[in-house]
């Protein structure tokens, strides 16, 4: 089994747009963008490549936050955003073609999200 | 004056293989845009992560697809033996290999035959599809399914391929080489199949690259794109080449197709003459804590799990990019343009898996 | 092509007469799944490793039950058994029409050995 390098580098939300332009200059091409609900916040991976080393940029989101869209550098990446956007419910700006919630329809909306903090009463109330 | 209409084409067609829908605008018979829309098999297997223990997720895994159903397997086992560190037995790596060649080989027949049902070409469709059911029953033989065969599990592959049966495989496959060559030479030659095909919805290299092609798609623009090159599993051994073409239209799509069947079989005789001897499985103690990309080579494109774990028997996450998922927007890109009469053709090039793309 | 056609037409039928001659099988076609209920213990260990969550075990009424329906005859079952009493037959079920779930009753437990008695009277 070969090593498949990997390098993950964590990023803020604001210098999404100015990094993902730099690797759109150096010639790599998008392989996926990716989400994981951590029970209290998301984690969104954008992977690029040339050839098989990928480089990773992560982004650590919250419930009810926006994020920019990227389709207008990579074209192709308006699937995955609807995608974020229908299972997740994360707001993504300005993709280009915007499905408005019907490109994955579930009989539950958003079914991937984190499930809400419950909070316990202690039986008999506080009266 | 020309007026646009809107033509829905899928879920169910009689030429369309898999649930895909594509609302058709048109300007007098030719296609000005097209958007599609899929999650009609939408089963949401990403979540069942939560309810089962990782080393039976394996069987889930396999099931996204049921045509790249054993490359599924391997590449989520690739994933979680390097998160837990397990070095993977060298026989099993072979087999493993073995495996996968003939579920490419499966793959790309059935394609070929649709392909030509496409056309109207019923009888090189028939022909396609009995080779593939040689193909089926060496499948069956060893593994015990023809479409889904469960039999790799994390550590190695649960059931062993004696050195005659493996003798046979090679023989039956040698038999039946004349056969696939002369498919190969009509789908090349022919002059049906190069009237309907060639020329038709040509992607460039560059568009390829910008917009997220992989696979026989690529390929058959000139990218030089192909997992396999990189030699995770045994192919690092096997020496191998990947197919491409340069015109970048539907004929060269289907002709990439074409030609790696016949990459296949040379591939699967030189990991035979290699076989090296030893156990099949490696003992998993423990539960994974890490995260990890691994990919591979399915047969249409190339397919990443991302798996991440937190020390406990259930893993937190399971991401699959299926190689479909992205050859969507080219999809896009190359039905601008073209006749209505042209469009299942076109559709089938990209060799739609929804199946894997809805998960 | 013109070739491959006259051959086709010359030559047998490349399909089986399914049902009436019966299907290709090997020996390790998985078909379906099928218990020997006499060594059975009802751990339970078969229902808690399903994939399809298709068995139920009930340890006091000693029986066994398993939805065909929902098996998808991965053999998870046949390796975890303690026992070794599940084993996967190459012959598919038949088709049915309504539920198809099957349900097997075990033999009664044997008796326990009776307590020895206690060296003091």
């Amino acid at each position: 089994m070969i090593e498949q390098k990997h390098t993950i580098i964590e990023i803020e939300v604001a210098d999404l747009l100015k990094k993902t332009e730099e690797y759109h200059k150096a010639g790599h091409r998008l392989v996926q963008i990716g989400t994981t609900p951590l029970g209290d916040r998301y984690e969104i991976n954008y992977t690029f490549t040339t050839a098989w080393d990928f480089e990773s940029l992560r982004i650590t989101v919250h419930d009810g936050d926006e994020i920019p869209s990227i389709s207008g550098i990579y074209w192709g990446a308006f699937i995955y955003e609807n995608e974020i956007h229908d299972l997740f419910g994360i707001t993504v700006n300005g993709m280009s073609i915007d499905f408005q919630g019907h490109l994955i329809e579930t009989r539950i909306p958003t079914p991937f999200k984190n499930p809400p903090k419950i909070t316990k009463v202690p039986k008999g109330g506080d009266a | 004056m020309s007026n646009r209409i809107v033509v829905p084409f899928g879920p169910q067609h009689p030429v369309l293989p898999e649930p895909i829908h594509l609302d058709l605008v048109l300007e007098d018979e030719r296609v000005v845009e097209a958007i599609p829309t899929i999650g009609y098999v939408h089963r949401g297997l990403e979540k069942l992560v939560e309810k089962r223990d990782f080393k039976n997720y394996v069987l889930i895994a396999e099931r996204i697809c049921g045509i790249c159903s054993f490359t599924h397997s391997v590449t989520y086992c690739n994933a979680i033996e390097h998160i837990m560190d397990i070095e993977v037995p060298p026989r099993a790596q072979f087999i493993r290999t073995i495996w996968m060649e003939y579920s490419r080989m499966h793959s790309h027949l059935l394609w070929l035959g649709l392909a030509a049902d496409a056309m109207g070409f019923e009888n090189l469709f028939m022909n396609a599809w009995r080779l593939r059911e040689e193909i089926l029953d060496d499948m069956e033989a060893t593994t015990g399914g023809r479409v889904i065969q469960g039999t790799c599990k994390v550590g190695g592959i649960r059931r062993d391929i004696g050195d005659d049966k493996l003798g046979e495989m090679v023989d039956h496959l040698k038999k039946i080489r004349p056969l696939l060559e002369e498919s190969n030479r009509i789908f090349t030659h022919d002059q049906t199949v190069r009237h309907r095909m060639r020329g038709l919805s040509v992607l460039s290299e560059k568009d390829a690259w910008d917009l997220g092609a992989v696979g026989p798609t690529a390929r058959g623009s000139g990218c030089d794109m192909d997992v396999r090159s990189s030699g995770y599993s045994a192919y690092g051994e096997l020496g191998f080449k990947p197919v491409t073409f340069s015109h970048g239209d539907c004929l060269d799509r289907c002709l990439v197709r074409s030609e790696e069947v016949l990459a296949s079989v040379d591939l699967v005789g030189r990991a035979v003459a290699k076989m090296p001897d030893g156990p099949i499985e490696e003992k998993v103690t423990g539960n994974p804590e890490g995260e990890y990309f691994a990919f591979s080579e399915q047969p249409r494109g190339e397919c990443l799990h991302y798996v991440r774990a937190n020390g406990k028997k259930n893993i937190v996450r399971h991401r699959v990019r299926t190689p479909t998922f992205t050859n969507v927007p080219p999809l896009v890109k190359l039905l601008e343009g073209i006749e209505l009469a042209d469009v299942p053709v076109v559709v089938l090039t990209i060799d739609p898996c929804i199946g894997c793309c809805d998960r | 092509m013109a070739k491959r056609a006259l051959v086709n037409v010359t030559g047998k039928p490349a399909t089986l007469m399914y049902p009436t001659t019966p299907a290709k099988q090997y020996d390790v076609s998985r078909g379906h799944i099928i218990i020997a209920i006499e060594d059975c213990i009802y751990c339970g260990n078969c229902q808690r490793h399903c994939v399809a969550q298709a068995i139920t075990v009930d340890r006091e009424a000693r029986t066994w039950e398993i939805d065909r329906m929902r098996c998808v005859i991965c053999g998870v079952c046949a390796e975890v058994c303690p026992k070794d009493c599940i084993f996967i037959e190459p012959d598919y079920p038949p088709s049915t029409v309504g539920s198809s779930v099957e349900f097997v009753q075990g033999p009664p437990a044997p008796p326990k050995e009776e307590k020895k008695p206690t060296a003091e009277e």
